[in-house]
C-alpha cells in the first residue's frame, strides 16, 4: 500500500469512523490475510503425538527391548558379513532376474508364436511357485539331476559336472531368487514397454534406426518411467525376501539372527537388530530409487520438480531472506 | 523433365475388409512438390506409410530413385526384403508426421543427431555440426539443449522437420504437418516447408492448407475412393477441377 500517494476515500460507508478501510474494496490487496485455523487437525495430531512419545518412551525404558544386547550385536562382525551376504544376494538376483526378465519381456512382445508362448509358459509356472517350494526344490536338485552335462541335445555329452560341486548351497539359493523375480520383472518390464507411445516406434523406424537401438535408446528409457516404481518396490521386496533363504541354511542376515538368539536366548533384541539392518537398506535404496527416478524423468516435465535438498535449501534461503526483511523492524538492543 | 524420385505403379492396400487403396498411381520428379488432397479417411496417410513401408502394400509396387521398396526382384519374382535392408531404404526417405513424435528424453540436439549417428553411421561430432546447421535453417539454433515438451507444438515440428532432413534423404513426406497446431503457429512451419521447396527438395506433402497448395506445389494430387481421382498442376486441379468429386471436396474445404 502506497502509504504517501493515497487519495482520501470519497465515500467511507456514511459512517463518522475515519479509518474504515474495508469498506474500499480498491484497496483488497493491501488488507492483511487471516489464514483459516484448522483446530479439528492441531487435536488429532496432539493425540497422535502423545501416543508416539508414549510408544517411544517404553522402547527406550521397558527391559524387554534389552538395548545393550542390541547394541553389542548390531554392529558385530557376524551380523555385519551376514549383511553382506544378504546384500549380494540381493545384487545378484536383481541383475539376473531383470536381466532374464527383459528378455522373457520382449520374447512375449515378439511377433514369433513359439517365443511368445513359451515366455508366457514361464511366467505362468514361475508366478504359480511359492518361492520357498522352489528354493528348497533347488536345494535338493542334485537328488533329482546327479550330474549336469554339456553336449548335443538328446545326443552325446561332452562335459558334465556333480550338479551339486557346480550349484552349492548359494548357487541354488541365487538360482532361486533370480527365477522367481525374473517371472515378475518380465512383467513389468512389458508393462514399462507398452506403455510407450507407438508412435515413438514408427517415428525411429522410419529414421531407420536399426532395430536394437530402437529398443534400447528410444523404447527403453521412456519405458523406464513405468518400470522404475514398480522395480523399486521388487527390489526391495527381495531384500527382505532374501530372508526366506534362511532354510537352507545361508548364513545370510536373519538366518544368522536366529543362530545367535538360538545360542543365547535374548530372541528381541536380536530380532531388532535384524528389523534395524532391513529398515536402514530398504531406506538407502528408496533413496536411490528416488534420485534413479528422477533422471529418467528428464524431458517428460517442462520444469522439474526440485530435489528435497533442493527445497530445503530453497525453504532455508527463503526463512534468512524473511529475517532480513523483518530485521530492521525490530528494534535493537534486545540482548537481555 | 527431371528424372522420375518417387513412382507410385498400381497400389493396393487393405486392413481387413476395408480396401482403402484401390490402384494408386503417383509420379513425382526430382525437386518436385506435391500436394496430396482429399477427404478425411479417403487414404492419405496410408498412402504415406506405403511409401516408406510402414505398412506393406497388398499389390502394386512402389520405386524411390529407381529402388523398389521393400522388395528385391529376381527374375519374374519379388523377395521380400530383410528388416535391415528396409531400415537402409527408409533413410532415403523422410518422414514428418502429424503429431511430431519427437524423442521427449533426448534433447532438441539428441533428437537430430540421433538418426545420422544410428543409422547412417555418422561420426557423432559430424552429425552434431549437421545438426547445428540444420536447427540453425529452420529457425532453433537456440534451443538445441531444450528438450521437446519445452517447445510450442511449432518449434517441435521445425524440430522434426530437422530431423527428417539429417538423414539427407532423397524425398520428403509431410503427413498434415499443422494440423495438430494452433492456428497463429502454423505460419512458422509452412514458411520452413516454403524454404525446403525453393531450394529443390523433392516433398509429397499431405495437407488441407489449399491457399499453402497452390503456393508451393507442382502438382495437386486428389485422393479419393482408394484411387488418385485427378493430378495436374494447382492451377488446373484447384480453379478448374475436371471431377465432381474434386468439386465437391473443394467447395468444402475453400
Ligand atoms: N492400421 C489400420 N488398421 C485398420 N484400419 C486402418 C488402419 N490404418 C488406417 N485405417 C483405415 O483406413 C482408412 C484410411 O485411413 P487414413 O489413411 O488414415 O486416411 P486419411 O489420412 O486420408 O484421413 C480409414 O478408414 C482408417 O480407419
Ligand atoms: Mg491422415
Amino acid at each position: 500500500m502506497g502509504l504517501t500517494t493515497d487519495p482520501a476515500p470519497l465515500d467511507t460507508g456514511g459512517t463518522d469512523l475515519a479509518p474504515r478501510k474495508e469498506a474500499d474494496p480498491g484497496d483488497l490487496a493491501a488488507l492483511r490475510v487471516v489464514p483459516t485455523r484448522h483446530y479439528g487437525r492441531w487435536a488429532a495430531a496432539l493425540a497422535v503425538l502423545v501416543l508416539t512419545a508414549q510408544f517411544a518412551h517404553g522402547l527406550v525404558t521397558n527391559p524387554v527391548w534389552e538395548w545393550e544386547v542390541f547394541r553389542a550385536y548390531v554392529l558385530s562382525e557376524t551380523i555385519v558379513s551376514a549383511v553382506g551376504l544378504t546384500l549380494q544376494l540381493t545384487a545378484y538376483a536383481t541383475v539376473l532376474g531383470f536381466a532374464l526378465g527383459t528378455v522373457l519381456a520382449f520374447m512375449r512382445l515378439s511377433r514369433n508364436p513359439v517365443l511368445q508362448t513359451v515366455a508366457w509358459a514361464y511366467i505362468w509356472i514361475f508366478r504359480s511357485i511359492p518361492m520357498i517350494v522352489q528354493l528348497v526344490f533347488w536345494f535338493n536338485l542334485s537328488a533329482l539331476y546327479e550330474r549336469l552335462g554339456l553336449g548335443i541335445p538328446f545326443g552325446p555329452v561332452f562335459w558334465s559336472v556333480d550338479s551339486n560341486d557346480l550349484i552349492g548351497t548359494i548357487g541354488a539359493a541365487l538360482i532361486g531368487l533370480s527365477l522367481h523375480q525374473a517371472a515378475y520383472a518380465a512383467e513389468i518390464v512389458r508393462g514399462g514397454v507398452i506403455s510407450v507411445d507407438h508412435g515413438q516406434l514408427e517415428a525411429a523406424a522410419a529414421l531407420g534406426i536399426p532395430r536394437l537401438r530402437q529398443i534400447r535408446r528410444i523404447v527403453l528409457p521412456q519405458a523406464m518411467r513405468a518400470i522404475l516404481p514398480t522395480a523399486g518396490n521388487e527390489i526391495i521386496g527381495l531384500l527382505k525376501g532374501t530372508s526366506v533363504v534362511y532354510v537352507m541354511a545361508i548364513g545370510e542376515l536373519f538366518y544368522q539372527v536366529q543362530v545367535i538368539y538360538g545360542r543365547n536366548g535374548h530372541v528381541i533384541p536380536l530380532l531388532m537388530v535384524a528389523t534395524a539392518w532391513y529398515v536402514f537398506l530398504t531406506s538407502v535404496l528408496s533413496v536411490a530409487q528416488y534420485y534413479v527416478e528422477r533422471r529418467f524423468a528428464r524431458g517428460a516435465n517442462r520444469t522439474p520438480p526440485p530435489t528435497p535438498l533442493q527445497r530445503a535449501r530453497d525453504a532455508l534461503a527463503r526463512l534468512r531472506a524473511g529475517a532480513a526483511d523483518t530485521a530492521p523492524a525490530t528494534p535493537r538492543g534486545g540482548t537481555a | 523433365m527431371s528424372q522420375v524420385m518417387v513412382d507410385v505403379r498400381g497400389v493396393h492396400k487393405s486392413f481387413g475388409a476395408l480396401k482403402v487403396l484401390r490402384g494408386v498411381d503417383l509420379t513425382v520428379r526430382a525437386g518436385e512438390v506435391t500436394a496430396l488432397l482429399g477427404p478425411s479417411g479417403s487414404g492419405k496417410s496410408t498412402l504415406l506409410r506405403v511409401i516408406n513401408h510402414l505398412e506393406k502394400v497388398n499389390r502394386g509396387w512402389i520405386s524411390i530413385d529407381g529402388e523398389l521398396i521393400g522388395y528385391r526382384r529376381s527374375g519374374d519374382r519379388l523377395y521380400e526384403l530383410r528388416e535391415r535392408d528396409i531400415l537402409r531404404q527408409r533413410t532415403h526417405i523422410g518422414f514428418v508426421f502429424q503429431h511430431f513424435h519427437l524423442f521427449p528424453h533426448l534433447t532438441v540436439l539428441d533428437n537430430v543427431v540421433e538418426a545420422p549417428v544410428a543409422a547412417l553411421r555418422r561420426p557423432r561430432k559430424e552429425a552434431v555440426a549437421t545438426a547445428e546447421r540444420l536447427l540453425a535453417r529452420v529457425g532453433l539454433a537456440d534451443k538445441a539443449g531444450a528438450y521437446p515438451r519445452q517447445l510450442s507444438g511449432g518449434q517441435q515440428q521445425r524440430v522434426a522437420i530437422a530431423r527428417a532432413l539429417a538423414i539427407e534423404p532423397k524425398v520428403l513426406l509431410f503427413d498434415e504437418p499443422t494440423s495438430a497446431l494452433d492456428p497463429e503457429l502454423v505460419g512458422e512451419v509452412l514458411d520452413v516447408i516454403k524454404d525446403l521447396a525453393r531450394s529443390g527438395t523433392t516433398m509429397i506433402i499431405v495437407t488441407h492448407e489449399i491457399g499453402f497448395a497452390r503456393e508451393v506445389a507442382d502438382t495437386v494430387a486428389f485422393l479419393d475412393g482408394g484411387v488418385v481421382v485427378e493430378q495436374g498442376p494447382p492451377g488446373a486441379v484447384l480453379d478448374a477441377p475436371r471431377h465432381e468429386r474434386t468439386r465437391a471436396f473443394l467447395s468444402k474445404v475453400l
